[in-house]
């Protein structure tokens, strides 16, 4: 698995890049191995506002279902739209075509409960499969 | 004891291997004081020729149709079923197998359900159907949830017009916990007052469902209904009659997004109400929100076509509280009869079976009218069932029955229909007439009633 | 042997100008159409339905039901499920006048032989569960489930009493989450404990005030009996609480013990199931609950009353409960799978009914110590009608999993297991034998299974081999659905 620095991290397997008062959001490479034969995701439509480690999306494999919980609270601004009928973004480039969501920040990001990518690597083994 | 092949001596040997001296020893995890000492008080076995006597003492004190003239309906028709359904049905390959989990052994149900898909889409110019729900009622009931699914909408649902009191009933049960209220509009004239149903619609309405032909036998204008509930934002279901799509308008055609019914006409036996067949369609867009089981095509390892349950991360057992239905077992066998039934008919079929149906119930409306005098109590156009008003509506259901005719059901019987006057609902009679019923049998009933 | 003509899907096999059925002309005076429907309302053409012959039709059902696995050809113990003899005696009786052409609006009257069957079997259904009130209405067990959530629900919004949240351990069956969610309750789900039972602590913690109902199945999905039920009762009835029992697996202790009698205050039965519906390659179910006396009057009507006239004649009529939910579906149940029930119980009666559990209890242990080497379960030591057998070692050690083996057993003539289920068991295959199996075709089974545990690995991940398929591709099913037959070119 990879763990791009400079990127923040949920415990839940989302991470988040911030640039100024916008964010871009997607799942991690890890999340994607775990969850195995992706079949569908469903993404929030722009203008929607999302909260913080609630669930923004959903994303299926054959016989599994996961909420993708949002890292930081805002807008939608815009919505990755090749991807639900690309899913193998996902496995090819988690980190940057596989990209989901960008919010507009409405609050200062509160970054207290994330992880760096050392800290994240370090969570994933303690998960382990 | 019957069905069971364990011998004296093969018990022993089991319990040998297993490692105690008896199955009391097996039933020690269930602790002393909660097993029941005693025998269970039920009636004493019978063997199969008891058995047989038993069941034919019972069912000579119950008149089925083949004894009796039906002309009941109010949901649940006797429309001829050809032999091939009871025979192909009966394989135990079919009836002794359950939900197809190893695709693999499972081709012969999947296939078939497949085609079940395929065939209630042809019928209703649907984009999906699921593998079927429980009943007509219970279908609704889904619809609703669904619509909230699909809508966000959660707090009003509205029925338009005369939608069976029974699926309404089962509606209310299903949303009453939900902080749901469940809206009536009126009939005006035997069909749904459009008036009325825009002004009962609010931008918190999830759906308008709407029964057509309806309760009491009028065809709606669906397509004006859907128009009138896409202005406001909600969801249009149709409960349909299937037979009727012989001649009628499809759902698909009049811009419903869920369409769902009562199967039962498609070739499955009356049997006092169960089991039958909930059908359930919507739009292809909103096929993830679908309740139920889906069949869905795909291939083997080797590349060759196969079908397997399909988008099962929307169902109970993968998705839990968040599960599109709490459904699991549905009505496969049922579906089964009605893929067979569509086949056997093919296109000409169901057109002469809906024309026939048609055409008699016109002329059984008419002699009731010119000859018995009950007159049809709406004007509105009919297929094959409609409501006669009769001043003694009770003495007139006697008078048939001493005939060997049943008729009905009486309006009476259910709770008040939105938009029928009391007088109207006390003395309505339901009226249904099908392909089965000869002329003789009609002119008949009316000379009983004239 | 194959037929692959015959297999080939119906709309593939129309032609234009066949007919399976014709129909009389009519006898009444032909109106045209238009005359009588307002054409607006009128389709332009008939539905775009396949065109097939009666023996085409015939030959392609009959071929296509020689894909299944079933009951009649198979050993099916798919663990859950109770996959017993349908017994050939119910599939004729249920088809007598009497029972298969009565209209639901006939007259009480006419329907009386109906109407006794139907109580006598809300009786027989009382008697078993030990909870008196029974609605014969519920078409499944998951509709029975949600069937009487709304009665609990009932109940507490009678009593003044706000109740939100409905309990239930990890192992639970996912209609129970489903139908509590439905019912607009708040799930609750309890941490696994290690032994498979009910963790009694962490129920405490969780069972409050808000609490209406925990639902348990019992015995559990493991196949174990919740040996603390009574006190599990205790802990719910001192908060003010209901015990809903799942009656999935009455199987295992029908005449041995009653969820009436072990705390449970409503439950579900599974006709199709436990009195051998049959299963109908998914259904129809029918899913009748039982209540104790207080929850009665909530139940769904109608149910059938008995009254007895001062000349000694007894009548049935349907009647609604006094403070009845309302209905759940429309007419009075899946009569058709109630009758066979009956059929069922009648034939049994008292002794056979407890039999029937005990040889179900008896083959499920006598397969667990078969496999107890070579697929352990582990849970134990003894089951009650099925248990969890886990493949995590042959995982481990060979690189075998609990797919791969259920696969493989198809090869081999045997209906797979039901696998991945309960998730509380890592590779688990749940196994139930159920009565109406020999020892010959445990002991087959149990050598078959040990069999493949010494095969290839990489072979069996090619299982099955001789089946008409192999491993369909679930993924590309689900990311672009095929749901229905399309008019193009293929093979």
């Amino acid at each position: 698995m990879s763990a791009p620095e400079g990127l923040k991290y949920s415990k839940t397997h989302e991470w988040v890049a911030i640039t100024g008062d916008k964010a871009r959001v997607g799942i991690t490479d890890f999340a994607v191995q775990l969850l195995s034969d992706l079949v569908y995701v469903d993404l929030p439509k722009v203008g929607q506002s999302i909260t913080q480690s609630q669930p923004f999306g959903e994303i299926e494999s054959v016989k599994h279902v996961s909420d993708l919980y949002a890292p930081v609270a805002g807008t939608v601004t815009a919505v990755n739209t090749e991807l639900p009928n690309q899913l193998e973004l996902l496995n090819q480039s988690p980190f940057e075509k596989g990209w989901m969501i960008e919010v507009q920040l409405t609050q200062p990001a509160d970054l207290s409960g994330l992880l760096d990518a050392d800290a994240y690597t370090a969570h994933c083994a303690t998960e382990g499969h | 004891m019957p069905y069971l092949y364990n011998t004296a001596e093969q018990r022993t040997a089991m319990l040998d291997r297993i490692g105690v001296d008896s199955v009391a020893t097996l039933l020690e995890q269930i602790p002393q004081a909660l097993q029941l000492h005693r025998p269970l008080d039920l009636p004493a076995p019978l063997t199969e020729i008891a058995l047989e006597q038993r069941l034919r003492q019972l069912a000579d004190r119950s008149t089925g149709a083949a004894d009796r003239v039906c002309f009941l309906g109010g949901g649940a028709y006797e429309h001829f079923i050809p032999s091939v359904i009871d025979e192909l049905t009966g394989r135990g390959e079919f009836y002794t197998a359950y939900t197809p989990y190893q695709a693999e052994a499972s081709q012969g149900t999947l296939q078939a359900f497949f085609e079940f898909q395929s065939l209630i889409c042809e019928l209703t110019e649907m984009d999906v159907s699921n593998a079927s729900v429980y009943d007509g009622a219970s279908a609704i009931a889904e619809a609703v949830l669904m619509s909230m699914r699909v809508t966000g909408r959660k707090s009003r649902v509205v029925f338009a017009g005369a939608v069976h009191p029974e699926s309404i009933s089962t509606v209310r049960t299903y949303v009453q916990h939900l902080g749901c209220e469940v809206v009536c509009t009126p009939l005006s004239a035997g069909v749904i007052d459009r008036d009325q149903l825009s002004a009962a619609l609010t931008d918190q309405t999830a759906c308008v469902i709407v029964q057509s032909p309806n309760f009491l036998g009028g065809i709606e204008d669906v397509t004006a209904i859907s128009e009138l509930a896409h202005k406001a934002g909600a969801l249009c279901v149709q409960s349909f009659n299937p037979i009727s799509l012989g001649l009628l308008k499809r759902p698909g055609a009049c811009g419903v997004d869920i369409a769902v019914a009562e199967g039962q006409s498609l070739g499955i036996p009356l049997q006092f109400g169960g089991p039958y067949l909930g059908l359930f369609t919507c739009r292809s867009e909103h096929v993830r929100k679908l309740p139920g089981r889906l069949i869905g095509e795909t291939v083997d390892r080797q590349g060759k076509r196969c079908f397997v349950l399909n988008l099962q991360a929307r169902e109970q057992h993968i998705r839990r509280d968040k599960a599109t239905s709490n459904i699991c077992t549905n009505q496969g066998l049922m579906a089964l009869r009605a893929t067979i039934y569509l086949a056997t008919l093919g296109p000409q079929g169901i057109r002469e079976v809906a024309e026939l149906c048609c055409q008699k119930a016109h002329y059984a409306a008419k002699q009731l009218a010119q000859v018995a005098g009950l007159p049809l109590m709406s004007t509105a156009p009919f297929f094959q069932e409609f409501a006669v008003r009769c001043t003694d509506p009770a003495a007139v259901i006697t008078k048939a029955q001493q005939a060997g005719f049943d008729v009905g059901p009486l309006l009476s019987r259910f709770a008040p229909i939105s938009g029928l006057s009391v007088e109207d609902q006390a003395q309505g009679l339901l009226v249904a007439v099908t392909e089965c019923r000869s002329r003789d049998e009609i002119d008949r009933l009316v000379e009983v009633l004239a | 042997m194959r037929n692959t003509i015959a297999t080939r899907l119906l709309s593939d096999l129309s032609t234009p100008g066949r007919r399976g059925a014709s129909y009389p002309a009519s006898d009444v005076p032909v109106e045209p159409l238009a005359s009588l429907i307002p054409s607006a309302f009128l389709a332009d053409a008939a539905p775009q339905l396949p065109e097939l012959c009666e023996p085409e039709i015939v030959r392609h059902y009959v071929n296509l039901s020689t894909l299944n696995m079933s009951v009649d050809t198979h050993f099916y113990p798919l663990g859950s499920c109770t996959m017993k003899y349908n017994p050939k005696r119910h599939e004729r009786l249920s088809r007598l006048p009497g029972i298969v052409d009565v209209h639901p609006y006939q007259a009480d009257g006419s329907n009386q032989g109906m109407l006794e069957l139907l109580y006598e079997m809300q009786q027989m259904l009382g008697e078993i569960a030990g909870l008196p009130a029974v609605s014969l209405q519920p078409a499944a067990g998951a509709h029975g489930e949600l069937t009487a959530l709304f009665v609990a629900a009932a109940y507490f919004r009678d009593k003044g009493e706000q109740r939100t949240k409905v309990v239930f351990p990890a192992s639970a069956h996912g209609t129970n989450p489903a139908s509590a969610a439905i019912a607009g309750f708040d799930c609750v789900e309890l941490a696994p404990a290690g032994n498979g039972l009910v963790d009694l602590e962490s129920l405490k913690r969780a069972v409050d005030q808000q609490t209406a109902v925990f639902m348990v199945t019992n015995p559990n999905t493991l196949g174990l009996f919740e040996r603390q039920i009574d006190e599990i009762a205790r802990v719910l009835h001192d908060a003010g609480g209901l015990v809903y029992i799942d009656g999935a697996n009455m199987n295992a202790i029908m005449g041995i013990t009653r969820p009436g009698d072990f705390g449970g205050d409503m439950m579900h039965y599974n006709v199709h199931k436990t009195f051998t519906g049959p299963h109908g390659a998914g259904g129809p179910g029918s899913g009748p609950i039982a209540v104790r006396d207080f929850l009665g009057p909530y139940l769904p009507g109608p149910i059938v009353t008995q009254s007895t006239a001062s000349d000694g004649t007894t009548t049935y009529a349907q009647t609604t409960p006094a403070k009845s939910i309302g209905r759940v579906r429309a007419h009075f149940g899946n009569i058709g799978i109630l009758v066979r029930g009956y059929c069922y119980l009648r034939t049994l009666g008292a002794a056979g009914v407890r039999a029937a559990a005990e040889d179900a209890i008896l083959n499920a242990n006598y397969l667990k110590a078969l496999l107890a080497d070579v697929l352990p379960a582990p849970h134990g030591p003894h089951c009650l009608h099925e248990f969890v057998a886990s493949a995590s070692g042959a995982l481990k050690d060979r690189g075998i999993s609990a797919m791969d083996i259920a696969k493989r057993l198809l090869d081999y003539g045997f209906h797979a297991p039901t696998v991945y289920f309960p998730l509380v068991v890592p590779e688990a295959l749940m196994m139930e034998p159920t009565e109406t199996e020999s020892k010959e075709t445990l002991d087959a089974f149990a050598e078959t299974i040990a069999k493949i545990l010494t095969e290839d690995p990489a072979e069996l991940k090619l299982a099955p081999q001789t089946l008409p398929v192999s491993r369909p591709n679930d993924v590309q099913a689900a990311r672009n659905p095929i749901l229905k037959w399309t008019p193009c070119v293929k093979d």
